[in-house]
């Protein structure tokens, strides 16, 4: 057991380590951190609102993740078919969940440090108001777990291709999906075209992050959600190693 | 501490690799040949556990490759043929990358990576990005990797390609030195590299097994191994097949060259070649202007030539 912990922090520590070689990560940063604040403050009209909350902030979390988890994700095992070394990590000692997990929560991690960046935003909101830090505490919970749904679902689709671009434009269209299913502008039109069927538009929305992410957004911490998230990653990451599987047979 | 037993393996209607089996043991180097296509990456990719075979069975050690695979990837170094390695990374992160996963920890890896080091020749780019490096230290810095957990056994696929005469002369050297304590395969298509370093060699075509001995022995095989080559001056080519053909036990007679006034022929004896034979043909050429007399070894690519099939021949 110690040991499969051993194999996945060297990994992590490796794909880690990779991500701040390259000004990549340091421009993924800033890019990140400059959106969140120009959608916050330009967009959203955070002082306009006059409220002591962050919604104006976390509304804009699953489109900005839409572009921006892929974009971090999408090397992660199309690099390794790309380059060849993905036959030197499955013939080294781990089993193939260790390096998928590794790989999975470097990501993650690289992801919670960009997301932990945002805390200007919590400074200022706490200087002009008094705002619930319970609430903003579930906000950052959602969105955390909102990341990594996006990255998870990125790392099959990185598995199943050895081309980058390719990873990126299928992970950003599955996620789109799973934004639009829940979107009131998509669930309006169903539920007009489906006046009496409303247990298919509810059915469908179930599976979309944004039904998921509004109660994180008002503070609450519900299983169900914490469930939906966590089967999403589960389920993808699961998906990913039946794909690497198959790539070697 | 090898043993591979009927191994097979299909990509859809294509059977890459047939019914072969072998062993290594340790002390022992084992060439592996055949022409580009024969299957020999993909047998070695199997052996690794890379890829599963479709039939067949893998022992690593006392382990199973299929059902026991950590404790068998364990034992192994590998270094696959395009000798890849993360291109992020500087030569000594990688390394010290590499000694982590296998299990190194603290002083030992640095003990692990200088040795590595030291032994692929790698001092000047310990510190520089893999990706900056050229093909020959790439290379040897996979290499580098696939030996720095001191493993048991090592499996390397055409080690010395893309190497300059002098680097490949000092990873056969390497590599012949390391096969006194450990079981090693290697494949390569350079015949010479059989005769400088492995113990033992398999060639492989279109799959299977086609021959399985020492050096010597497969040399033996070949078609011209055992005959009689003379080459005399002075005397028409005519008169000197006529002659040898003569010779007692001769089974026949090959004019390889006839140029200048200089004839170059060849015996084959109908057995073995022995000392009679030869005493019979140097009577033959007695008075004539000898400039060359003697009884071919055989060469190894004679004999593969022989039993493989080439592509371009079969067109």
């Amino acid at each position: 057991m110690s040991n499969s912990l051993g194999n996945i922090t060297t990994i992590a520590k490796r794909e880690l380590s990779a991500y701040f070689a390259s000004p990549v990560a340091y421009v993924f940063i800033v890019i990140f951190l400059l959106l969140t604040g120009f959608f916050t403050f330009m967009v959203g009209g955070f002082f306009e609102r006059n409220e002591a909350n962050l919604v104006s902030f976390f509304l804009w979390h699953p489109w900005l993740y839409l572009f921006l988890v892929p974009a971090v994700g999408m090397r992660v095992w199309s690099e390794e078919r790309r380059q060849g070394t993905i036959e030197l990590l499955m013939t080294m000692p781990l089993t193939p969940w260790q390096a998928i997990m590794g790989k999975f929560l470097a990501s993650w991690a690289f992801l919670a440090l960009a997301l932990a960046l945002t805390f200007p935003v919590v400074v200022t909101v706490k200087y002009l108001g008094n705002p619930d830090l319970g609430v903003v505490a579930g906000g950052y919970i959602g969105s955390f777990l909102l990341a990594g749904a996006y990255l998870a679902i990125t790392c099959l689709t990185s598995a199943l291709t050895r081309n980058q671009v390719i990873a990126f434009i299928i992970s950003v269209v599955v996620c789109l999906f799973l934004i639009l299913a829940g979107w009131p502008p998509v669930t309006n039109i169903l539920t007009k075209v489906l006046p009496d069927n409303r247990w298919i538009v509810e059915l469908v929305s179930a599976f979309s992050v944004m039904t998921h992410f509004e109660d994180f957004q008002r503070g609450v911490v519900d299983s169900r959600h914490l469930l939906f998230f966590l089967s999403v990653i589960g389920f993808s990451l699961f998906s990913t190693s039946v794909a690497l599987r198959s790539l070697r047979s | 501490m090898i043993k591979v037993e009927n191994l097979t393996k299909t990509f859809g209607p294509k059977v890459a690799v047939n019914d072969v089996s072998f062993t290594v043991q340790r002390g022992e180097v084992l060439g592996f040949l055949g022409p580009n296509g024969a299957g020999k990456s993909t047998t070695m990719r199997m052996v690794t556990g890379f890829l599963p075979p479709t039939a067949g069975r893998v022992t690593i050690g006392t382990h199973d490759m299929l059902e026991d695979p950590v404790p068998a990837k364990r034992l192994i170094g590998y270094l696959p043929e395009s000798a890849p390695c993360y291109s992020d990374m500087t030569v000594h992160g990688f390394l010290s990358f590499a000694a982590e996963i296998r299990g190194l920890r603290g002083n030992a890896i640095k003990t692990a990576v200088h040795r590595a080091v030291e032994m692929c020749f790698l001092e000047n780019v310990l510190h520089q990005s893999v990706d900056t490096l050229s093909k020959g230290y790439r290379h040897r810095t996979c290499f580098a990797q696939s030996i720095i957990h001191d493993p048991e056994i090592l499996v390397m696929d055409e080690p010395t390609d893309g190497l300059d005469p002098n680097q490949k002369h000092e990873i056969r050297q390497l590599i012949k030195r390391m096969g006194e304590k450990k079981a090693i395969i290697f494949s390569t298509h350079i015949l010479e590299e059989v005769e400088a370093a492995c113990s033992r060699a398999i060639i492989i075509d279109r799959g299977t097994v086609v021959a399985n001995g020492t050096p010597q022995e497969l040399k033996r095989k070949a078609p011209n191994a055992g005959a009689i080559l003379l080459r005399v001056n002075g005397v028409a080519a005519e008169v000197v097949t006529g002659k040898l053909r003569a010779v007692d036990g001769a089974e026949r007679v090959q004019l390889v060259k006839d140029e200048n006034g200089t004839v170059t022929a060849r015996v084959f004896p109908k057995s073995s070649a022995n000392g009679e034979f030869s005493k019979a043909v140097g009577a033959a050429a007695q008075g004539w202007r000898v400039e060359e007399l003697h009884i071919e070894e055989g060469k190894l690519d004679e004999y593969f030539r022989s039993i493989t099939a080439s592509d371009t021949a079969k067109k």
